[in-house]
C-alpha cells in the first residue's frame, strides 16, 4: 500500500507551491519552539520524507478525535500531511470493512515491520478486566493492541481517553478502562491528549516524527512539550482579570458580557496544560473561554472526576456537608462523653480531699 | 510520717480544674505578654517569673487528667509527672513572686485569668506540704490563736482602752442587732491602731451603729494567704457565725486587701450559701456615706498626694472612684500616678508575700515598679487604703530612702472630720 | 494530578473529619467540666461584661504596649494578615460558598498577595524572636514550633501556587491543599484550638471580673 513517493512530490501533485510549503515549515518550526535557523532542515526533511504506514487503533472511543482531525473546513497544509500518510487502518475512514479490514491491518504490520505508527484513540478494558467488554473482529481490545504496537515504532495515545483512560476510566469505571500507556511499556508512547486533540497537535507530532524520525520532547505525562508546556491560565487573555480579581458570577452577568476570568463558573484552566489559549479551535476561530465557558480541563488525567465543570478549583470533590455532618455528631458525642468523664474524675478527686488542718501543715 | 503528700497534693490539683481553668490552658499561646505585666519579672528581668509559667504543675495535671490526647500520652508513658521536687522549686514561684495581683489577668490576650489559677493551684501546694513555712505558721497562729500575727481578744482591748481614753468615744463590742460590723486586721491592731479611733469618729458623725465582735473581730484569712480552702473557711466561719449571731445587717472589711477578698468574695462559696448579711469595704461605706452627705470635713489636706490602689480592692472587687472621690472630698492637690486605678502596680507585699522573710530581697526588688510610679509624680504624702500594702511600701521606701510619709485613707478624713458641734 | 484529586477528594474528607471531631471534643471537654455557682453577692453581671471582654480583649494596655511591641505588633499584623488572606480571597470564598452556601465579594488579587508576603514576613519576624527572647524562649515548647511550621506552610505553598513558582501547577496547589489539611488535623491537639477557646476564656475573664463590678 506504501508507494515511494516523497512528502514533497506529493504536496506539489497537489498544487502547494514551493512557497506555501516554506511557509507551513516555519509555521511548524515555531509551533514546536523551533528556532527559524532549523526551517531550512525541517523543509528537507519533509521534502524528502517517505509516506509513513500508520495504523490506527480505535477502542473505547467515541470518534470525537477523528472528527476533530477531518472536521476541516479549508484544505490545509495539515490536512494534507493527514492526506499524505498511508492510513491504512481506520474504522471511520476506510473503504474496507470486516474481515478484508483485519487483513488489511495484518498485511501493513508485516510489510511495515518495525517502521510504521500506531495511532490509537480511545481507553481498553485493561488485563484485568472482562475482555468482553470492547471487541473488534471478536478480538479484545486489549490483545489487538499488544500484538499491533509489537512492530510499530512509535505509538501516539490520541485524546484523553487513549492517553489517560478518559470517560470510560471515570467514576465507577465499570469496564475496568485504563490507558494506553499504562500496558504499553517497550515502545515509545507520546500522549495528545484533550477532549478531542486540538487538529495541528496532532499533525504537528506527526511533522516532528516525519522530521526528525523521533517524537517529540515531553513532559512528565507524556505529551509534547511544545503544544503542552503551558497551562491554558498563564497564556489566557482573559488573565488580567483574574488578577485584577473580576471574576464573572453568572453565565448572564455583567462580569460574563464584559468578559471577565471565568475561575468562579469552574473554569479549570489553572490546573490544565494545552494550546487552546494559543492556537485555538476551528482554525483559530475561538475557544472555549473566548466563547465565555470555562475550561474542562479536557487535556488532564481524571478530568472528569476532577469535580464539576461548574464549580471553582478551589472547591473540594468530596462531601464535605455529609462529613461535617456526621463529623459533628461524633464529636459532640465523644465530646460530651469525655466531658462526663472529666466531671466524674474531678468528683472522684474531690471526695479524695482530706481536710487539711494546721496541725498537719505543722508535722509537714 | 507526714500526712501531706504528693498524692493528696495531685487530688487536690485535679479537683482544682474547672471549665474556665482548662479553657485557660487551652488558650494559652505562649505568647508571653503576661510576664511584661508581671511585677517580679519586670523588675528583676528573669523569665523564670513569667505568670503562666507559674502554672506549669497545674498545667501537666490538666493535659494528663482531662484531655483526651493527655490521657492516652500518659497511658502510653509519654507523659511527664509532676514530682516533689518540682512542686518544691514551684514554692518561690506560686508564693514568694506571686501576690495575686491580678495584672497579668489583665493583660492576657486571650484572657486567661492567671491569678485565679494561682489560687487554686495552691490548694496543692498547701496538702502536699510545699506551702513556705513563714505562711504555715501565720496560718497556725491564725487558727489556734485567733490571729495570724498572735493578737488575743485581751491585746484588743488594750488598744480599745487606749482609743477610748483619745477619742472621748465608746467602743461597741458584741453589740446585739447593731448595723455594722467591722472587722480588724491583725496589722491595723498591731501597728496602726488609729483605724479603731478613725472608725469611731467616723461612724459618729455619720451617726450609724456599729459594734466589733469580740470572737471574730480578726479579718485577715491566712488560709487565704496559703492558699488553702479548708482554713480559709475555718476562719471564715467565725467571722460568719458571729455575725449572724449578733444579726448585724452588714460586715465592714478593713483596710486590707487579701482579707477583703476572702470575706467578700470566697466566703459563701466556701460555706455553700449566702450570708444573711451583706459585706462592704470600709472605704465603699465611707464613699456611701459621703454621698448622702453624712460625711462631712471642715479641713483639707494641702500637701501633694497620690493614691495607691491595692490590688484587692480596685483590680479585683471594682472600688477605683469610690477612693477618688473621697479624695476630692478632704485633698487640695491630688495627682494621680501613672498606671492608677485598677492598671495599678502590686505593692509587692500581698498574698502573704510580706509575712515571709526569706524573699525579702526579691520584694525589694520588686519595689522598683513603685518607685517609678512615685517618682513620676512626686508626692509629697502617700494615701492608701490596706494595711499591708502600708506596710510594705514602708518597707520599701526606707530602704531606697525615699521619705515619703504613707497615710491611711480612713485615719485621714477621720483627722479632717467637722468638729461636732452636738457633742456634750 | 492524581495527587491533586486525591488531596481536594478523599484527604479533605479525612481532614474535615477530624477537624470537626477533634475541635467538638475538645469544646465539650472543657465546658462540660462546669464551674460551681457562687453563692457572694455580685456586684455586676457576667453574661455582658463576659461578651464585651471577648472585643476588649484585643486592645491591649498601653503599657503593654511598649513592653511587648514585637509580640503585638507582628501577632496582629500574622492574624490581620491570615484573615485577609483566607476570608477576602477569591478563590477561597468559592470554597467557603461550596461549603456554607454564604459568599461576599474578595478584595483584588495583587492585594491579596501583597498580605501574603506581609503576613510570612511578620511569622518569620515572630520565629526569630520567640527563639531570641528570654520569656518566650523558656516557655516555648516543640509544639510551638511545630504548629509554627503547619501555620506558615500553607500561607508559603498558597503564595508559591498563586505565583506559579513551582511547576507542575497541580503539584504545588496539591501542596498547598494538603498543608491546609495538615493544619486543620493538627489545630485540635495544640494551642491553635485557641481560635475558637479564645472565646471560652475572654468570656469567663470578663465574667469573672464583671461579677467583682470591675469596670475594666
Amino acid at each position: 500500500m506504501v508507494d515511494s513517493i516523497t512528502l514533497g512530490e506529493s504536496l506539489r501533485r497537489q498544487g502547494v507551491s514551493r512557497r506555501g510549503f516554506m511557509k507551513f515549515c516555519a509555521a511548524t518550526a515555531s509551533m514546536m519552539a523551533l528556532p527559524p535557523s532549523m526551517v531550512p532542515a525541517i523543509a528537507a526533511s519533509l521534502e524528502k520524507a517517505r509516506r509513513p504506514s500508520v495504523i490506527w487503533l480505535s477502542f473505547q472511543e467515541c470518534t470525537g478525535c477523528t472528527e476533530s482531525l477531518t472536521r476541516s473546513h479549508a484544505p490545509t497544509v495539515e490536512g494534507l500531511i493527514f492526506d499524505f500518510i498511508s492510513l491504512d487502518y481506520h474504522h471511520t475512514l476506510q473503504v474496507a470493512a470486516g474481515d478484508q479490514a483485519e487483513a488489511a491491518r495484518e498485511a501493513a504490520m508485516h510489510e511495515n515491520a518495525g517502521k510504521y505508527i500506531v495511532v490509537v484513540d480511545g481507553s481498553i478494558p485493561g488485563p484485568g478486566s472482562n475482555p468482553g467488554y470492547s471487541t473488534i473482529a471478536g478480538i479484545s481490545n486489549y490483545d489487538m493492541l499488544m500484538e499491533t504496537v509489537k512492530g510499530a515504532a512509535a505509538v501516539v495515545a490520541v485524546g484523553t481517553c487513549a492517553a489517560y483512560g478518559g470517560l470510560p476510566k471515570a467514576d465507577p469505571n465499570p469496564t475496568g478502562a485504563v490507558a494506553i500507556q499504562s500496558v504499553v511499556r517497550d515502545k515509545p508512547v507520546v500522549n495528545v491528549p484533550g477532549c478531542p486533540p486540538i487538529p495541528t497537535v496532532i499533525t504537528g507530532v506527526l511533522a516532528h516524527f516525519l522530521t526528525f524520525g523521533k517524537l517529540p520532547e515531553l513532559d512528565a505525562l507524556g505529551r509534547p512539550m511544545a503544544f503542552y508546556g503551558q497551562s491554558i491560565h498563564d497564556r489566557c487573555y482573559r488573565r488580567p482579570f483574574y488578577d485584577k480579581g473580576l471574576f464573572a458570577g453568572t453565565f448572564d452577568d455583567e462580569g460574563a458580557r464584559k468578559g471577565w476570568c471565568l475561575y468562579r463558573l469552574g473554569c479549570k484552566g489553572p490546573m490544565t496544560y494545552n494550546a487552546c489559549a494559543t492556537a485555538k479551535w476551528n482554525l483559530g476561530t475561538s475557544w472555549p473561554v473566548e466563547s465565555g465557558h470555562g475550561c474542562l480541563g479536557c487535556s488532564e488525567p481524571n478530568f472528569w472526576d476532577a469535580g464539576g465543570f461548574y464549580q471553582a478549583l478551589s472547591i473540594p470533590t468530596s462531601n464535605v456537608t455529609r462529613t461535617a455532618t456526621a463529623a459533628v455528631a461524633a464529636g459532640a458525642a465523644i465530646g460530651i462523653a469525655a466531658g462526663l468523664a472529666n466531671r466524674a474524675k474531678k468528683a472522684s478527686a474531690a471526695k479524695q480531699h482530706k481536710t487539711v488542718t494546721v496541725d498537719q501543715l505543722g508535722e509537714g | 510520717m507526714s500526712s501531706l503528700t504528693l498524692e493528696r497534693g495531685l487530688y487536690d490539683f485535679k479537683a482544682a480544674i474547672d471549665a474556665p481553668i482548662a479553657s485557660f490552658f487551652s488558650s494559652c499561646v505562649h505568647c508571653g505578654l503576661c510576664a511584661e505585666a508581671c511585677l517580679f519579672y519586670v523588675e528583676t528581668g528573669d523569665p523564670k517569673y513569667t505568670p503562666i509559667r507559674k502554672l506549669e504543675p497545674l498545667r501537666r495535671v490538666w493535659e494528663q487528667e482531662y484531655t483526651i490526647l493527655g490521657r492516652i500520652k500518659k497511658a502510653v508513658g509519654l507523659s511527664k509527672p509532676v514530682t516533689d521536687d518540682e512542686l518544691e522549686e514551684w514554692k518561690e514561684l506560686l508564693y514568694a513572686s506571686c501576690t495575686m495581683c491580678g495584672r497579668c489577668s489583665q493583660v492576657c490576650p486571650v484572657g486567661n485569668d492567671i491569678a485565679y489559677m494561682v489560687k487554686k493551684a495552691r490548694e496543692g501546694m498547701v496538702s502536699s506540704g510545699h506551702a513556705p513555712p513563714a505562711l504555715v505558721g501565720a496560718a497556725t497562729r491564725a487558727v489556734k490563736i485567733g490571729s495570724p500575727m498572735g493578737v488575743k481578744w485581751p491585746a484588743v482591748q488594750n488598744q480599745i482602752k487606749h482609743v477610748e481614753a483619745d477619742t472621748g468615744l465608746k467602743i461597741p463590742v458584741d453589740v446585739q442587732g447593731a448595723e455594722y460590723m467591722p472587722l480588724l486586721s491583725s496589722m491595723e491592731i498591731i501597728n496602726f491602731p488609729e483605724y479603731l479611733g478613725a472608725l469611731a469618729k467616723i461612724f459618729k458623725q455619720a451617726g450609724i451603729t456599729w459594734t466589733l465582735a469580740s470572737k471574730a473581730f480578726e479579718a485577715t484569712n491566712a488560709g487565704h494567704q496559703i492558699g488553702s480552702s479548708d482554713i480559709e473557711r475555718e476562719l471564715v466561719v467565725r467571722v460568719v457565725d458571729e455575725a449572724e449571731r449578733l444579726g448585724v445587717k452588714f460586715v465592714i472589711g478593713p483596710e486590707c486587701g487579701h482579707a477583703f477578698n476572702a470575706i467578700r468574695w470566697d466566703g459563701p462559696e466556701l460555706i455553700g450559701r449566702p450570708y444573711k448579711f451583706r459585706v462592704l469595704h470600709i472605704i465603699e461605706l465611707l464613699e456611701q456615706l459621703r454621698a448622702q452627705g453624712r460625711l462631712k470635713v471642715d479641713s483639707k489636706v494641702t500637701e501633694r498626694l497620690t493614691f495607691h490602689d491595692p490590688c484587692n480592692m480596685a483590680r479585683k472587687s471594682g472600688i477605683v472612684n469610690e477612693q477618688r472621690n473621697l479624695l476630692n472630698m478632704v485633698a487640695t492637690e491630688f495627682v494621680d500616678m501613672p498606671d492608677n486605678g485598677i492598671h495599678n502596680w502590686c505593692c509587692g507585699g500581698g498574698g502573704g508575700a510580706n509575712s515571709m522573710e526569706e524573699y525579702e530581697h526579691l520584694r525589694l526588688k520588686a519595689f522598683g515598679r513603685k518607685r517609678w510610679q512615685l517618682e513620676s509624680v512626686q508626692p509629697e504624702l502617700l494615701v492608701t487604703a490596706c494595711a499591708n500594702c502600708r506596710l510594705t511600701m514602708e518597707e520599701g521606701l526606707e530602704h531606697y530612702k525615699m521619705e515619703i510619709p504613707i497615710a491611711g485613707l480612713t485615719e485621714m478624713i477621720a483627722e479632717h472630720l467637722k468638729e461636732d458641734e452636738s457633742a456634750a | 494530578m492524581d495527587f491533586l484529586l486525591w488531596v481536594r477528594g478523599p484527604a479533605f474528607n479525612i481532614a474535615v473529619a477530624i477537624f470537626v471531631i477533634g475541635v467538638l471534643a475538645r469544646l465539650f471537654e472543657i465546658l462540660v467540666l462546669g464551674r460551681k455557682s457562687l453563692y457572694s453577692e455580685p456586684k455586676g453581671a457576667q453574661m455582658g461584661p463576659g461578651v464585651a471582654e471577648i472585643f476588649k480583649r484585643s486592645v491591649p494596655l498601653p503599657d503593654i504596649v511598649k513592653r511587648g511591641a514585637v509580640t503585638l505588633v507582628g501577632g496582629y499584623i500574622f492574624h490581620i494578615g491570615l484573615f485577609i488572606t483566607i476570608f477576602l480571597f477569591v478563590p477561597h470564598i468559592e470554597f467557603i460558598h461550596s461549603v456554607f452556601g454564604v459568599r461576599w465579594p474578595g478584595l483584588p488579587n495583587p492585594v491579596v498577595d501583597a498580605v501574603t508576603v506581609i503576613t510570612m514576613v511578620a511569622l518569620i519576624v515572630l520565629l526569630v524572636h520567640r527563639i531570641r527572647q528570654p520569656v518566650k524562649r523558656m516557655l516555648s515548647t516543640s509544639e510551638d514550633y511545630l504548629t509554627w511550621l503547619v501555620t506558615f506552610l500553607p500561607i508559603l505553598t498558597g503564595w508559591l501556587a498563586y505565583h506559579r513558582i513551582v511547576n507542575p501547577y497541580p503539584l504545588v496547589l496539591g501542596l498547598h491543599i494538603l498543608s491546609v489539611e495538615v493544619l486543620m488535623v493538627v489545630l485540635p491537639f495544640t494551642k491553635l484550638m485557641h481560635t475558637f477557646t479564645v472565646f471560652i476564656s475572654r468570656w469567663y475573664n470578663g465574667a469573672i471580673y464583671g461579677r467583682r463590678g470591675v469596670q475594666s
